[in-house]
């Protein structure tokens, strides 16, 4: 039984190897930079595949360019005009800054702004208001009125007697 | 107060604003795919490669220039190409229109076989068998038609089978770029 255990644990790390290319690379810097550039290729013939994760023969054979490449000492910027000359902005996960996609770059940081703009403006206006509220004289008691500008003393006191009587039926 | 007018207007601008993204969004279709040498009146890139129906000839971008012309990448593994093959005779035979042939990472032995089985409506094929021409093009899989100029610069690019629907357009395309090559 612990044999049989033994073996099954031994396959384990052998078929999770079977779906990467063995490709060998000069030095761990190129493996690490072709870990990045496959992860950050979108696949052409898989739209929502990266070319690292692709089992299609084109992810491959773009495997097989960008290793090449590598391997020829190109920089990471010739390996990605490489595909982007044959395929378009459309294999970049992670597109260029240019005219086309300053909103997308930017945008969110000016929307964040604006948010920042409302909520200062609408805590402002609100300080205002209630420092307003607080200097205008509460009414004395709930229901009784006094005399204002649009009140004389005799029409306030006739206003109070008809409310009360109402309030008293 | 005026202020405060003016913030009751903000879900509106939001949600036009919304409403234009979406529209467009209804607009766009996400299986279309993008051809750099078709949108930019790219040529064919360089390239060296056998005839696949006279092995001993080199083939190179030259030997697709003169005239307006379509240019198919097929292969024998693609069952759309053999869906799409009787319409490519029936194009070469009838309407006259040169076609040119990619034979895309096929084995030749099987591809000249085909051509002596269904037809030759090509007439040059390039035999292209790593792929390494497709690539340069931007080739996605077979089959893809482009149409070319006598320049031998890529004008339009199809993707998937030409039936009688595509080839309306094509057509219209090869028109267009005939009369352009003219004036």
């Amino acid at each position: 039984m612990r044999a049989l255990l033994m073996w099954l644990m031994l396959l384990v790390p052998l078929s999770a190897q079977a779906a990467i290319d063995a490709y060998e690379f000069s030095d761990e810097q190129k493996e690490e930079r072709f870990q990045q550039l496959t992860n950050e290729l979108r696949c052409p013939k898989c739209q929502n595949q990266n070319i690292a994760d692709s089992d299609a023969p084109l992810a491959a054979d773009l495997r097989r360019e960008v290793h090449r490449m590598l391997e020829a000492g190109e920089p990471n910027e010739s390996i990605i005009d490489f595909m982007v000359t044959r395929y378009g902005d459309f294999v970049l996960y992670r597109p260029r800054v240019n005219e086309t996609t300053w909103l997308l770059w930017y945008g969110p940081f000016v929307l964040l702004g604006i948010g920042i703009l409302v909520v200062v403006l609408i805590s402002r206006n609100r300080r205002q208001n209630s420092a307003s509220t607080s200097e205008a004289t509460p009414p004395a008691a709930p229901g009784r009125y006094q005399a204002s500008d649009s009140l004389s003393t005799e029409e306030a006191e006739r206003l109070n007697k008809l409310l009360q009587r109402d309030s008293d039926q | 107060m005026n202020n405060r007018k003016l913030l009751a207007f903000i879900p509106l601008a939001l949600f036009l604003l919304l409403g234009l993204f979406l529209w467009r969004g209804l607009s766009i279709d996400p299986t279309e795919l993008p051809s750099e040498l078709a949108d930019k009146k790219r040529p064919i890139p360089a390239f060296e490669l056998p005839s696949l129906t006279e092995p001993s000839r080199l083939l190179t971008p030259d030997d697709l220039k003169g005239e307006v012309a379509l240019l198919n990448v097929w292969a024998t593994w693609c069952p759309t190409c053999k869906e799409e093959h009787g319409f490519l005779n029936r194009l070469a035979q009838d309407e006259n229109v040169t076609i040119y042939g990619i034979n895309y990472k096929d084995e030749p032995g099987k591809a000249r076989e085909w051509l002596r089985r269904y037809l030759n409506p090509y007439q040059k094929v390039v035999l292209d068998q790593d792929g390494s021409l497709g690539l340069d093009m931007g080739v996605y899989g077979a089959p893809e038609t482009y149409v070319l100029d006598p320049e031998g610069r890529v004008r339009y690019r199809h993707v998937g089978a030409v039936d009688a629907e595509v080839w309306k357009t094509l057509k219209q395309v090869m028109a267009q770029v005939e009369q352009e090559s003219r004036s």
